[in-house]
């Protein structure tokens, strides 16, 4: 399959990425090259199969929903990863 | 002898007798990466000061009466895995100057070992590459023949082991990368069985099939390291409790499984007969070879590249410019710093994965692309699964030709993805596999895959011991000058 210029820019939209009209181009080739590979799944015959999401056959694994306190080195440099910080809080733009 | 070439359990040895100490077998790993790093570009960073500090604990410890197979080994972990106070980056510009808050639960356990951290592994950006040529800090070189790549995308672990800048690295393997690069750099790389070892503190890239494992210059060694940092973690709810059940020792009798269409077309003639000579070996061990077909895992790539993607896409959507990382922080609009930081700070190819997995996602493909996936990745397992029922392990070439050159064919993205063709079966359906050295082609090393069943690593430890004490293929290293 082909994608047009604005089918790249939607998508590009969607995952939140700025590209260039160059990477728009690129990627909508790569993309039908590599989809047109992954058309050959089309032949598999999967009626009736189930999916496989997982492979350890785990299932249900709980925990009790308990707050842990977190070491104050930990949190302290983890909040320092932000680009701004205002009182050991991580400091945003406007939303609304 | 220079002690950087030790083996852990040569090393270990020395220790033990007090012939050296951990101290000295770290300066060791330390001069070799300065002597040799500036060519192969393996490491990332290196942390002198704090493996010296960590390798004078562990001779203190030593002298106390402590011991430990791990207690003063040095090694370096892929920079995709969580160090503590040390850079993070996993090869990315968004995380160039990433310090982890936190270490990776493998990392504790191997600090609690008393392993020595000498420093952070190069890798394709997010692991996303089988070459190492997508790092966003550039591409380390095979230390066999520098104008080719490593594989990928532990390509810097494995390049560090195979020219002994440490005694083992550790990697991680979502469809092939801890095999591709033991492959192509004439090393013993193991991805376990997917639930033995804990994720947390891994850089998620595509959470149903990323594991941590070794890389080691024998597969003894390789079970040293994995033991250590095996084990159920409160972190990681897909960890499993495995009740080990050890085959007893000697592979007589066993029966291994030749997937004939793996040794088909498409596959390097060299590399054919290395891989049936190492077969041949076996037979003469007393092994039992039998010729078996998996005629779905052709499509293993295709499910690969529509499960990758999805979950890459869903995984790296956390880097957002906001919390860590870098940040289009002069943009005005909330939706600007997200599109500007992650256009900018994200790399070609993990881009090209986020538009692939945002894709196949979206409303109106969901069935087409990822249910298909999911539901022919069942025919895989069941295949694989099957056929484990009938034969004890199942032996493939890791890559269908040796290491290719840098550059030859990285823009062509179609290509590189089909380096994965036989190391993805093992994933979808979450089984272990090694690769071991298995001989040279025209100077650059071979490596062969041994597959075997879910939580079975101790059968391929054993296939890997029988092998390595009759042949010295897993000896063999470059001469870098």
């Amino acid at each position: 399959m082909k994608f047009k210029k604005e089918e790249i820019q939607h998508i590009a939209n969607l995952a939140r990425l700025d590209l260039s009209d160059q990477e728009l181009d690129t990627y909508g080739k790569q993309l039908s090259d590599i989809l047109g590979y992954i058309e050959q799944l089309q032949e598999v015959d999967t009626e009736g199969v189930e999916p496989t999401a997982q492979v350890t056959g785990l299932e249900n694994s709980w925990r009790e929903d308990e707050a842990r306190v977190w070491d104050d080195f930990e949190r302290v440099n983890a909040i320092n990863q932000a680009p701004e910080i205002e009182d050991e809080q991580i400091k945003v733009g406007r939303v609304l | 002898m220079m002690l950087n070439n030790l083996t852990i359990k040569q090393a270990q040895a020395k220790l033990i007798s007090g012939e050296i100490s951990a101290v000295e077998l770290t300066q060791a790993c330390l001069d070799r990466i300065k002597a040799v790093d500036g060519q192969v570009k393996a490491c990332l960073v290196v942390c002198k000061k704090e493996a010296l500090f960590e390798a004078k604990k562990a001779d203190e410890q030593r002298a106390k009466g402590e011991t430990g197979e791990l207690l003063g080994i040095p090694y370096i972990a892929k920079d995709n895995i969580m160090t503590k106070s040390v850079k993070t980056t996993a090869a990315s510009k968004i995380l160039e100057n990433y310090i982890a808050p936190f270490d990776a639960t493998i990392i504790k356990k191997l600090r609690k070992a008393g392993a020595v951290l000498l420093g952070k592994a190069n890798l394709d950006e997010f692991a996303h590459g089988a070459s190492t040529e997508n790092s966003a800090f550039g591409t380390t070189h095979n230390p066999w023949d520098l104008e080719r790549v490593p594989g990928g995308s532990s390509g810097g672990s494995a390049a560090a082991v195979a020219s002994d800048m440490c005694l083992f690295a550790l990697g991680t393997d979502t469809g092939g990368s801890i095999r591709c690069p033991a492959s192509f750099c004439g090393v013993t790389g193991l991805k376990p069985t997917y639930g033995l070892a804990s994720r947390f503190g891994l850089i998620a890239m595509t959470s149903s099939t990323d594991v941590p494992g070794p890389i080691a210059k024998t597969a003894e060694d390789a079970k040293i390291v994995m033991d250590a940092i095996a084990g159920v973690d409160k972190n990681d709810a897909t960890t499993v409790d495995v009740q080990k059940n050890s085959s007893g020792g000697t592979i007589n009798g066993k029966k291994i499984g030749i997937p004939k269409e793996c040794f088909d077309k498409g596959l390097d003639n060299d590399v054919k007969k290395i891989v049936m000579q190492a077969v041949a070996e076996y037979e003469k061990q007393g092994c039992k070879i039998v010729e078996i077909s998996l005629p779905h895992n052709k499509y293993g790539v295709g499910v690969y590249y529509i499960i990758t993607p999805s979950e890459i896409s869903s995984n790296l959507a956390r880097f957002d410019g906001i919390r860590y990382g870098f940040s289009a922080k002069e943009s005005e609009k909330l939706i600007d710093i997200y599109k500007k930081s992650r256009g900018k700070g994200f790399g070609s190819e993990a881009k090209r994965r986020i538009m692939l997995g945002t894709y196949v996602l979206s409303a109106g493909y969901f069935d087409a692309y990822y249910l298909k996936a999911q539901k022919v990745r069942t025919i895989i397992k069941k295949e694989f699964d099957q056929a484990l029922t009938e034969v004890d392990c199942i032996i493939t070439p890791t890559s269908s030709h040796t290491a290719f050159k840098i550059g030859e064919q990285s823009d062509d993205p179609l290509k590189m993805y089909l380096e994965d063709i036989y190391v993805t079966g093992a994933s979808l359906s979450g089984l272990p596999a090694i690769s071991i050295p298995a001989g040279l082609a025209k100077g650059l090393p071979v490596g062969m895959q041994i597959i075997g069943s879910r939580f079975c690593e101790d059968a391929l430890y054993e296939m890997g011991f029988a092998f390595q004490n009759t042949t010295d293929y897993h000896k063999q290293r470059p001469e870098l000058k």
